[in-house]
């Protein structure tokens, strides 16, 4: 066995686990400022400055409460549930490009070559938590909760996958890697500012990437289950969702998976379409470990801002009907993924660079 | 990969399956089948058939089984866990079980190519992506081609079945 493998690779592990769930901890803390700003309130602003040290609160409020089991309930399945909520999130992470090189170690836990093709694999399993939940609680309103959310997942996934084929139709590959090596040489996906600029063919083919990058955009909205298409946990409707039923560590543990897939959608759209950890004039990580830290920076960076869109979105847009919801990813959503394919087969065909 | 990660992952497919037949829940059964196309697309991304491997998870963990779960949750089948067991047909079950594996065991044993021990993977020119797709778009075009028109018939007819109001 390859040992420098082996210890680079746990040493990424820890290291993209412990800033994943550093994030995770400081969006929820943005979120209720953020919403707070946007309904004129003040947010959480009492514990630490600014309120910083609020979610270290939450955290420990979490771990020291009761967890109770209501009686009701499926035992094996009610505490399955939450971890299957929580790792698929996580696992996904393995095979996205967060960072060029740190001392000639490529910064990518898992370069495999069906990369985009796994991370859909493995979200469409975070669905049996919700499903598992839903039933396990015994209850009306979880199991409304965990129904609603299953036929929205596998409605958007459509979308979702349809999204990204022109992407591959362009590269010819599914690793992650070469997604983001053509768009440091090509410019990104939806702005080819840098390269060969002057290039027609580019900002041509820009023109079915935004509408792949809408599309896709909007479909992980679906997919981790925030506003505008949170129907699964609507407040108003279904108490609290498919974790009704829930408290305490487990409850949480929902909770950071849904925060976890949000930190994984975007880090996706930030490597297909806005050219991952690159940035214009900025050197990777061959230039020297200084450099290979501020690609790091620069895609979490992103992550962040896309991070705040959908904070954004969430309190500014109302939450659809569910027949909206349904035809907007079936009858809308789809039709114009499928389309949007044969515009870039046409293109490619027709438009050679 | 090491032997020792194909008989962790053999074991969990067997065990499942067998999980499948054996539980009495028909929700214990469906997430057994999970586990055990799970282990199915271990085994297959061991053989660095990464893609194979994927697409069963994708598309018979994350979607065919997702839907057979919703379906069971949906009719609520507590009957099914409350019904006894016939000893009769569980021996029935197995005596037939095993003459089959007996009668394959017999076959295999007498094929000629059986004796010898299986030649070494060759190792891959390109990765497994592009050789699936060599082999699609090249030998198997025209199929591929038919079999494509067909989804896209069954997905326009879907879409249309659903876009038609009931009055």
């Amino acid at each position: 066995m390859d040992y420098v493998f082996l210890i680079s690779s746990f040493i990424k592990i820890v290291a993209l686990f412990a800033v994943v769930l550093g994030i995770v901890n400081y969006t929820v803390y943005a979120e209720r400022r953020i919403s707070a700003l946007i309904q004129d309130r003040l947010g959480p602003n009492r514990v630490g400055p600014a309120g910083l040290l609020q979610p270290i609160a939450d955290a420990l409020k979490f771990l020291a409460k009761e967890d109770l089991t209501p009686g009701h309930v499926n035992k094996f399945y009610y505490w399955l549930a939450p971890c299957l909520a929580m790792i698929p999130a996580i696992t996904t992470l393995a095979v996205i490009p967060f960072g060029s090189t740190l001392f000639g170690v490529p910064m990518v836990i898992a370069d495999i070559n069906v990369g985009v093709l796994f991370v859909f694999a493995i979200a469409s399993l975070s669905v049996y938590g919700i499903v598992i939940a839903g039933w396990s609680s015994n209850s009306k309103y979880p199991f409304l909760g965990g129904v609603r959310s299953t036929s929205q997942m596998i409605s958007y996934e459509l979308s979702l996958g349809l999204a990204v084929i022109p992407i591959f139709l362009l590269l010819g590959q599914l690793r992650l890697t070469e997604v983001v090596r053509y768009q440091i040489e090509h410019g990104w996906m939806i702005a080819p500012f840098v390269g060969d600029w002057a290039n027609p063919h580019k900002w041509l083919l820009a023109i079915p990437m935004m509408i792949s990058f809408v599309v896709f955009t909007i479909a992980i909205f679906a997919e981790t289950n925030r506003l505008p298409f949170d129907l699964p946990e609507a407040e108003t409707e279904l108490v609290g969702g498919y974790h009704t039923e829930y408290g305490s560590m487990k409850f949480a543990l929902f909770f950071l998976g849904e925060y976890v897939a949000m930190i994984t959608g975007s880090a996706i759209i930030v490597t297909l379409f806005l050219g991952g950890w690159h940035f214009p004039w900025i050197p990777d990580g061959s230039q020297g470990w200084g450099w290979g830290l501020v690609n790091i920076f620069v895609f979490f960076s992103k992550v962040v801002v896309l991070l705040c869109v959908f904070i954004w979105v969430r309190w500014t847009l109302p939450r659809f009907r569910y027949d909206q919801l349904m035809r907007l990813g079936w009858v809308f959503f789809f039709e114009i993924a499928l389309a949007n394919i044969f515009l870039v087969a046409i293109i490619l065909a027709y438009f050679p660079s | 990969m090491p032997s020792f990660l194909f008989w962790i992952f053999a074991a969990v497919m067997l065990g499942f399956g067998a999980a499948v037949v054996l539980n009495r829940n028909p929700i214990a059964s469906a997430l057994s089948l999970v586990i055990s196309f799970l282990g199915l697309s271990a085994l297959f991304m061991s053989l660095d058939a990464f893609f194979i491997g994927i697409i069963q998870i994708l598309v018979y963990t994350g979607a065919v089984m997702v839907l057979f779960l919703f379906i069971i949750m949906l009719l609520d089948l507590r009957t099914e866990t409350r019904r006894k067991m016939n000893v009769v047909a569980v021996v029935g079950g197995a005596m037939v079980a095993l003459a089959f594996f007996a009668q394959i065991c017999s076959v295999v044993g007498q094929l000629g190519a059986a004796q010898q021990s299986f030649p070494p993977l060759a190792s891959p020119k390109m990765d497994d992506v592009h050789s699936v797709g060599l082999l699609l778009f090249s030998n198997y075009n025209v199929p591929f081609q038919i079999i494509g028109v067909l989804v896209l018939v069954a997905t326009v007819g879907v879409v249309v079945l659903s876009k038609r109001e009931l009055r």
